[in-house]
């Protein structure tokens, strides 16, 4: 067995153990299928030997025809009636597993490392949790039915075929197998050209989500010809192997259909010549070949040769959705972050903060931050300053505990922060980014984000400290407004934000001042609910407002990852060194 | 609205789906008509079986029965030459049509006007691109393939049916519309139930994106446990629809075989009796019974290719839109470049508006060359639209925009656009090199021109310390570069062309302030005979332009200097405060 084989072997395995709490309906499945089949494969035979009683005008039994018709309804009806609950069981045997396993991926997630979750495309994580593990459904709902059902067919179906005529029967068991292995010799070849496809599918659809991305900038520098040059060329090659693969792929169905034909016409030969020449030949408990029979082995050349076209299909299916269910499982398999259960919790801060000789990197090739010391007394207010890109999302992954520090400590109110839980920690920090972030839901649920329990009152008092209170009324259904993607301005968002930490009142907070996007009257808004909410509160802000930079306690000038300054505005004016040239390149000319 | 509405309608030379076949009509009409030849010969083979049977094993004619048997290979395999030209003529024919459909929309897209871009919106170019065309393709590849042989199989084994006898055809004609009913049925409640598992499938998807993007505030909150609770919920809504959907569509199967069985006991009932009256013979009874089979297989395909068409139908309408929009924006006639002594830019009593709302609203003003023209203003106040009136990526309402004394409709695209240096709000790079990404502003340009270009972007200081300089690859959406680096090689690749006007669309919002001075100061030093206009928040970033626009609402609410406009405009000092510190040094 290939080294392949046996992943697929254990993927396969851990996905039936999604199944457990469903072992019933597993077997019930199992149980039904067999039902259904036999008597779906009972059917042939009382054709055959109705068939058998009408040999010419004149010499028709009809008594036993009757008896026959009369038997044939309840096997029709059962047949029938088995199929269907055999469908029902594997269905909520399907969704019920599936369900578990898309609730156990999601709760994986939910207690990711944040690296993981920065570094890894969230689309690709999505299609993880939500069409990759469709695909697994499909898969599974596929191979439980026909699968199951098939494979059942088939040893029922060569039972039967042998208890009748062991030489007919030989000749369609030998036969049958053929197809499966054209199939088999078409799909391998048609491999390659489909793999060929979905490159060039992929790459296709990269050229056009960059170049409809860019549309402006394609029309800006007028190079829309040459765009078109590069996907016609994108295409042409798109066509080429698209073309191949699909010529392949449709080989398959005429091809089986051909050999199955062929099977046919030797169960007819084969059956005609023994029960012209030797009806005896084959016989089973003295059952000799008639040409009942030879209908009865027709309908079931028939019914063999289908349950192996079903199965190539399946096992294709099932390829997907295994190699879907790698894909998740790989996911899940990714190390979380390490249980704090048993740690303290962290009591209400007062807010001393004391960062000792802090080392940190996203990359060890690429080290950040280096020895860095801070300390914070109770309800100072620090303010954060500093070139793009000098580390100061860095400064608050590092408080927030959201990556943790390579070296050196963190602590609050002298507690080590990797001492105490993560949740408690973080109920003490109140946190407003930049890129806001409300979920789908109405107004007053955003706000009450952080303190479910919120009373009517409270929930208003914090939306009109945050100044909100205003634009919320203005909705039709005010705070039961639903919040979707572009019914609030950036700057409305953002004082939703505020009034969410607003309800919360930590004792410490971390802002993040806007750089843009917001039109004058909001952005004085949102700097009167900042300075309120300060009061008190040992404060962290991002800041590009030179008001706020004045007036804090004490400033960190950033720079490539450290901090290359500190000390308040005068001090760091006297100084003469990157601060004041920052400052003064505000004002120069 | 009335303009919108107007571009959406269908035009009277509008492109039908249909005539993309033009090319393939040989395809179209040999691929369907060897099809029909193996389903002909497909039917003839339960008629030779019951020869076998009536004659060689009734007569126990041996050779009859070797000869007949022969005969069936020789069919199906005449029927195996007559598939395979057509899967190769529906192949070429499809994979050829998704081609051509492609390129017609690609370069359909690119001559719509942003507006109506924007009115589509990237993703959904983007579905109809891909998704949709790969579902015409499949329609196509089955309309050849199987539409004429479902049916005729159908119709064959019902008309073969009743050539054999008559009377017990009647026992088809009853149940081959009971089981397309039974189909049809199934289908129709399934359809909008399969909706609606998509849709709780997005629900997921939207879920899970929240808390990806959110992940901070989640866990900043400590909220994963509920946000675990609500995930579960969705899955388990999830999983209701989809089992109920599938309570339904299990009955397809179940179903069609019953009454196919039903069907053959009747057929083994009557035709036990007419064999008996001399009116059929046993092997037809036979015959009788593989038809209906045959039938039953034929409706299920049947039933596919409906839901295939009705799927391909709606992508058909999808792609067929964005196909039959007219481009609002067109060509210029061409006219030469500009008067001399005529201003560089002059805005004549401008308005401009799309989806029922006006953008901007009677704008006049005039630069000359080497000046540089702040606009200011709150978001929504029309700041970007303005200034993509000048590359035509939008055509205005009323008034007319002009470039070197002559209206900007007059000049070709290529001619206006080749001028301009655009930098996109969004940062936008494109997969290659660094040199490729300037190569797009002038494909004519040196390494000294670039680096130039680089210099006064003031990204020559970091492109120089990349090992690989000019060659170090860019990735799709330059996300190598950190913010301010991608912003400071997209104002290089606008300057690469030394264009006559520069647009910086609040391209520097990702720079510190320091590094946006410097870029400024560049840009007024280095290219001297260019018009810049600069978009932007920062009441600093414009302080110091010759003219400076101040935006409310689309409206021009204040115009001139900065000093001016500290006296007389309300809005503008509003802003100004608002991002300075009051008590600090102010220059004049």
């Amino acid at each position: 067995m290939t080294k392949k084989e046996t992943s697929s072997l254990k993927t396969l395995w851990r996905l039936l153990s999604f199944t457990k709490g469903c072992r019933g309906r597993f077997v019930m499945t199992f149980v039904f299928a067999v039902l259904a089949v036999i008597l779906q494969l009972a059917v042939p035979i009382l054709v055959g030997d109705a068939v058998d009683c009408m040999l010419g005008p004149g010499e028709v039994d009809l008594d036993r025809v009757l008896q026959y018709v009369i038997w044939l309804i309840p096997v029709v009806a059962g047949g029938a009636f088995f199929q269907y609950l055999m469908s029902l069981c594997a269905n909520s045997l399907t969704y019920n597993t599936v369900r578990s396993l898309r609730e156990n991926a999601f709760a994986r997630l939910s207690r990711m490392p944040l690296s993981y979750i920065d570094t890894h495309p969230h689309g690709d994580l999505i299609a993880r949790v939500a069409s990759d593990i469709e695909i697994i459904a499909d898969g599974m709902l596929q191979s439980m039915t026909q699968l199951f059902s098939g494979i059942v067919t088939v040893l029922t179906t060569i039972i039967f075929m042998f208890l009748l005529n062991w030489v007919v029967a030989l000749v369609v068991v030998v036969l049958t197998p053929v197809s499966l292995f054209v199939a088999a010799f078409i799909a391998r070849g048609s491999h390659k050209y489909f793999t060929a496809q979905a490159a060039s599918r992929g790459e296709l659809s990269g050229f056009c989500e960059e170049s409809l991305g860019g549309m402006n900038v394609v029309r800006a520098f007028s190079h829309e010809e040459r765009a078109q040059g590069q996907f016609e060329e994108i295409n042409s090659r798109l066509y080429k192997c698209g073309l191949k693969a699909q010529i392949y792929s449709a080989l398959v169905n005429p091809s089986t259909r051909f050999l199955n034909y062929l099977v046919y016409a030797a169960v007819g030969l084969a059956g005609g010549l023994i029960a012209v020449l030797m009806p005896s030949l084959g016989a089973v408990g003295g059952a000799y070949m008639t040409a009942g029979k030879l209908s009865t082995f027709l309908m079931y050349s028939n019914q063999y040769t289908k349950p192996f076209n079903e199965i190539t299909g399946v096992l294709s299916e099932m390829q997907n959705a295994m190699a879907a269910a790698r894909r998740v499982f790989d996911m899940m398999d990714k190390p979380v972050e390490s249980d704090d259960s048993a740690l303290p919790a962290l009591p209400g801060a007062q807010g001393r903060i004391d960062i000792d000789e802090v080392s940190f990197s996203y990359t060890p090739e690429r080290p950040l931050i280096t020895c860095f010391d801070l300390h914070v007394k109770p309800g100072q207010r620090i303010a954060i300053v500093g070139p793009t890109g000098c580390g100061k999302t860095t400064f608050i992954n590092l408080l927030m505990r959201f990556y943790d520090v390579n070296g050196g400590s963190i602590k609050v109110d002298g507690h080590d922060i990797r001492e105490v839980t993560r949740h408690s920690l973080r109920q003490n920090y109140g946190m407003i980014l930049q890129d806001t972030w409300l979920f789908n839901g109405t107004i007053r649920e955003n706000i009450a984000y952080g303190k479910p329990d919120a009373t009517e009152e409270e929930i208003v008092q914090a939306a009109k400290l945050a100044s909100c209170d205003t634009f919320i009324m203005q909705f039709k259904d005010g705070y039961d407004t639903v919040i979707d993607e572009d019914s609030l301005s950036q700057g409305q968002r953002q004082l939703l934000c505020i009034a969410r930490v607003m309800l919360t009142r930590p004792p410490m907070l971390i802002l993040d001042e806007a750089t843009s996007s917001i039109d004058t009257r909001t952005e004085m808004k949102i700097q009167k609910a900042f300075a309120y909410m300060m009061q008190g509160r040992t404060s962290f802000i991002v800041a590009h407002r030179l008001s706020t930079i004045r007036t804090a306690d004490l400033i960190l000038v950033m720079k490539d990852g450290n901090i290359i300054e500190q000390g308040t505005h005068t001090q760091l004016l006297e100084k003469k060194g990157f601060y004041s040239e920052l400052y003064n390149s505000q004002f120069a000319e | 609205m009335a303009e919108s509405k107007k571009t959406r309608t269908a035009q009277p030379g509008e492109v039908k789906m249909t005539s993309f076949f033009a090319p393939y009509k040989k395809e179209l009409i040999v691929g369907p008509f060897c099809k029909l030849v193996e389903a002909v010969l497909e039917l003839l083979i339960p008629l030779i079986m019951a020869e076998i049977i009536d004659k060689g094993i009734a007569q126990a004619d041996w050779r009859f029965v070797l000869k007949y048997s022969g005969l069936i290979v020789l069919t199906c395999t005449t029927g195996l030459c007559f598939s395979l030209v057509c899967q190769i003529f529906a192949s070429r024919c499809s994979q050829g049509y998704g081609t051509d459909v492609r390129n017609a929309l690609f370069r359909h897209i690119n001559t719509l006007s942003s507006a109506q871009f924007d009115d589509f919106g990237t993703p959904s170019l983007l579905t109809r691109l891909s998704g949709d065309i790969n579902q015409l393709q499949v329609a196509v590849a089955m309309l050849i393939r199987l539409v004429v042989r479902a049916p005729f199989i159908i119709i064959g084994s019902v008309v073969m049916a009743v050539i054999l006898n008559p009377t017990l055809s009647l026992v088809f004609i009853a149940a081959t519309p009971l089981i397309a009913a039974a189909l049809f049925f199934i289908m129709k409640s399934t359809v909008p139930r399969y909706k609606k598992v998509q849709k709780e499938v997005d629900g997921l998807s939207a879920v899970t994106r929240e808390n990806l993007t959110g992940v901070r505030v989640v866990r900043a909150f400590a909220k994963e446990e509920e946000e675990r609770e609500r995930f579960d919920r969705e899955a388990g809504a999830l999983a209701k629809a989809a089992t109920t959907v599938g309570a339904v569509s299990a009955l397809l199967n179940p179903v069609s075989l019953l009454i196919i069985n039903l069907a053959i006991t009747a057929v083994v009932y009557f035709g036990g009796g007419m064999v008996n009256t001399g009116d059929m013979t046993q092997g037809e009874v036979t015959a009788f019974v593989s038809y209906l089979t045959q039938i039953s297989l034929a409706l299920v395909v049947t039933a596919n290719l409906v839901v295939i068409f009705t799927k391909a139908s709606a992508s058909g309408a999808r792609v067929k839109e964005v196909l039959n929009t007219a481009p609002d924006v067109t060509d210029g006639e061409g006219v030469e470049w500009g008067e001399a002594g005529a201003p560089r830019v002059e805005f004549q009593n401008v308005s401009f508006g799309y989806g029922g709302n006006d953008v901007l609203q009677d704008i006049s003003f005039k630069v000359y060359p080497s000046k540089v023209v702040g606009v200011i203003g709150g978001t929504g106040s029309g700041k970007s639209t303005l200034v993509n009136l000048l590359p035509r990526f939008y055509d205005v309402n009323k008034g007319h925009v002009l470039i070197n004394g002559r209206d900007v409709k007059d000049y070709k695209l290529k001619q206006l656009r080749d001028r301009i240096g655009y930098v996109p709000q969004r940062t936008v790079l494109f997969s290659g090199t660094i040199r490729e990404n300037m190569l797009w502003g002038n494909p004519g340009a040196t390494d000294e021109d670039i680096w130039q270009a680089l210099r006064t972007a003031q990204a020559e200081e970091f492109v120089i310390k990349l090992p690989q300089g000019l060659d170090t690859p860019v990735s799709q959406g330059g996300k190598n570069f950190s913010g301010g680096q991608r912003q400071r090689l997209t104002i290089a690749r606008a300057l690469v062309r030394r264009p006559e006007i520069v647009i910086m669309d609040d391209s520097a919002s990702a720079l510190d302030f320091a590094t946006d001075l410097k870029l400024r100061t560049a840009i007024r030093h280095d290219l001297t005979d260019t018009t810049a206009f600069i978009v932007s928040q920062r009441a600093t970033s414009v302080r110091h332009a010759d003219l400076i626009i101040v935006l409310d609402g689309g409206v021009p609410v204040g115009m001139g200097r900065h000093d001016e406009l500290m006296r007389s405009c309300e809005v503008y000092r509003e802003i100004v405060h608002s991002q300075e510190d009051k008590e600090g040094k102010h220059d004049d």
